[in-house]
């Protein structure tokens, strides 16, 4: 059932910026939505993690950045190192001070701060404030229309710049480790391509990148690697060449040239076709 | 404040504002403890009122058995508040974090008659001066007698109104309160510390429950086990502000001090038929008033949302 088997065996503890082994995560402590993940990056590398509705991408996410107890759920079995470290049991602002940040699925910018504001707050876990000040910077050179609206109330941007928002502020910590939840979610094309290239531009200075998407031809153009989930599990992998190649990829997540092209549509046939059956 | 028969002069009702607004500071304070711990936590904290009481009592303990510089006593107490808010947050609210908010505010209700009675139990049922160097002095501007006490009230509380402006808009913990209150996961997920923010939240509406035990009990005021009691007429004024707002609380707390002092003024003039003390009804009857026209407080926020 389960076709993945640990990859890359040759690759060391020290040059995975992630590792996730065995991950069980049960919410309300009879609901099992991870059974068994393992998955990892290697460091710099871009890794794309696609998945239907409902196969526990998200859940993954909250599990790796700390986010679980909030959610009543729980690690109950594996773990999972950033950069080595064993951070299965650590608080999330731990988490963030070893390099790990997060652009949450729905941008969840902070809607009654402004710009700046939300800029800034993602610099208070920055190694110092001086550091924080030289990266604000960056990030409005970064993103031009963030610059000219830092005093405006974020509810108040269009759908395009509350997501530049978000990356924005998660970049503001100077991660070592980024991770995006479904980042062109309702997005137009346009801004989508713009996400892309800035989700290469953090890679090429250095940050890994695991990516969640719906948006699988863009995940895939960009990522070294790739996984795909089903049910809480890990159902394929491969480099992300491979995996473009795919039938079945192709299929499901590609739109495979039918009618399949928009979003509702692809969800709901997927919803009604899964993996591995 | 009127003698008997009709006769309001603008001297008496420049003196019932200007007391009004003293009295408003007072509540402000204490709204302004409740809206913090209440944006932070999304728990509505009734032990508020208990850290009104056991400030007044620390102040008086301090000023008064011990003689110390009542200034001195003041901050001191101030700083009591702090660690009585921080030990309650501790001790007990961590423990059912993740719980649902009714339980928590069952929990903080609790809080309150356990603090009410041992405070009792300390410091005895009786009410006592505070021995403020205030007392009952006055300035007299012409015919206009303003109370010392107030006139300190007005002061005190506008630099600690400003400390707290500063602190919230300003510093990188107000920023992380404010993103905390506004999207607790995300702030999770930047990196901030909920545990501090939520410590430092309760710790600040312990200060300020203190100060504000304080200023009810200096000037005419006392210190007894009904500092507590007064302290539940800030509710009003904290829905009135809109229960997340700051500056809502301040405003909220203006409002009903003033309309219970113009209470205490006209009412028994042109109302009589509703009967004595019915001043310490008319914050109430203004917050239901209030709510009627807008329900979400004057200065409440409909979430802009946009996803
Ligand atoms: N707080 C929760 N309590 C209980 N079950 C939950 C909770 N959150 C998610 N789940 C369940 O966990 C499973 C995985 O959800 P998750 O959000 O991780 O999926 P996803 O792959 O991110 O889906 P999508 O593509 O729709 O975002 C779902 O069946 C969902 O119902
Ligand atoms: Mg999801």
């Amino acid at each position: 059932m389960v076709v993945g088997s640990t990859i890359e065996p040759t690759l060391g503890q020290a040059d995975k910026a992630l590792d996730v082994e065995n991950l069980e995560v049960v919410y309300n402590d009879v609901v099992l939505v991870l059974r068994g993940v393992s998955l990892n990056i290697a460091r710099g590398a871009i890794v794309t993690l696609l998945g239907a509705n409902g196969a526990g991408k998200t859940t993954l996410l909250r599990a790796v950045s700390g986010l679980l107890e909030l959610h009543r759920a729980d690690a109950t079995k594996g773990s999972i190192r950033l950069d080595g470290h064993d951070v299965t049991r650590l608080a999330s602002a731990s988490r963030v001070g070893k390099g790990l940040a997060q652009v949450m699925e729905g941008r969840r910018i902070f809607t009654s701060l402004t710009v700046e504001e939300n800029l800034r707050s993602g610099g208070i876990a920055a190694a110092s404030r001086s550091e924080a000040n030289d990266t604000f910077g960056r990030m409005l050179e970064m993103f031009p229309v963030l610059a000219r609206r830092l005093h405006d109330v974020a509810g108040y941007l269009s759908g395009g710049e509350q997501q530049m928002l978000a990356i924005g502020r998660a970049l503001m910590s100077g991660p070592s480790m980024l991770l995006l939840d479904e980042p062109s979610l309702g997005l137009a094309p346009r801004v989508v391509e713009q996400i892309r290239d800035v989700v290469v531009e953090v890679n090429r200075h250095g940050t890994s990148v695991l990516l969640v998407e719906q948006n699988a031809a863009m995940a895939l153009s960009i990522a070294d690697h790739g996984y795909v989930m089903e049910h809480g599990r890990i159902v394929r992998e491969g480099p992300a060449s491979s995996l473009l190649a795919d039938r079945d990829i192709a299929e499901f997540y590609l739109g495979g040239g039918t009618d399949r092209r928009s979003y509702a549509d692809v969800k709901t046939y997927r919803r009604r076709k899964t993996w591995g059956a | 404040m009127s003698s008997s028969g009709w006769n309001l002069t603008g001297d008496a009702l420049a003196e019932t504002l200007f007391s009004g607004v003293a009295v408003g500071c007072k509540y402000a304070l204490v709204a302004l403890g409740f809206v913090i711990v209440f944006k932070a936590t999304k728990v509505l904290n009734f032990a508020q009122a208990s850290f009104v009481l056991v400030g007044g009592f620390l102040c008086w303990q301090m000023a008064v058995t011990w003689e110390l510089n009542f200034y001195v006593a003041l901050l001191a107490a101030m700083v009591g508040g702090a660690v009585l808010g921080m030990v309650v947050e501790q001790l007990l609210m961590r423990r059912l974090l993740g719980e649902p908010p009714f339980a928590l505010i069952m929990l903080t209700v609790g809080v309150l008659y356990v603090l009410d009675n041992v405070t009792t139990a300390i410091w005895g049922p009786e009410d006592r001066g505070l021995q403020d160097p205030w007392g009952s002095r006055t300035v007299d501007l012409g015919a206009v007698n303003l109370a010392v006490a107030d006139l300190w009230t007005i002061g005190v509380t506008s630099a600690a109104l400003l400390a707290f402006y500063l602190f919230f808009g300003h510093s990188s913990l107000g920023l992380a309160m404010r993103a905390t209150a506004d999207d607790q996961e995300a702030a999770l997920a930047v990196g901030i510390d909920a545990r501090t923010v939520h410590r430092v939240s309760w710790a600040v509406a312990g200060a300020l429950g203190a100060l504000a035990g304080i200023m009810l009990a200096s000037g005419a005021g006392s210190v007894g086990p009904g500092l507590g009691l007064i302290a539940l007429v800030a509710f009003p004024a904290m829905i009135l502000g809109g229960l997340e707002s700051p500056l809502g609380a301040v405003v909220g707390g203006l409002v009903i001090g003033m309309a219970q002092q113009l209470t205490a003024l006209l009412q028994p003039e042109f109302a009589p038929w509703l009967g004595s003390g019915f001043e310490r009804v008319a914050p109430y009857a203004i917050m239901v008033a209030i709510l009627l026209v807008r329900p979400y407080g004057l200065f409440g926020e409909r979430e802009v949302r946009r996803i």
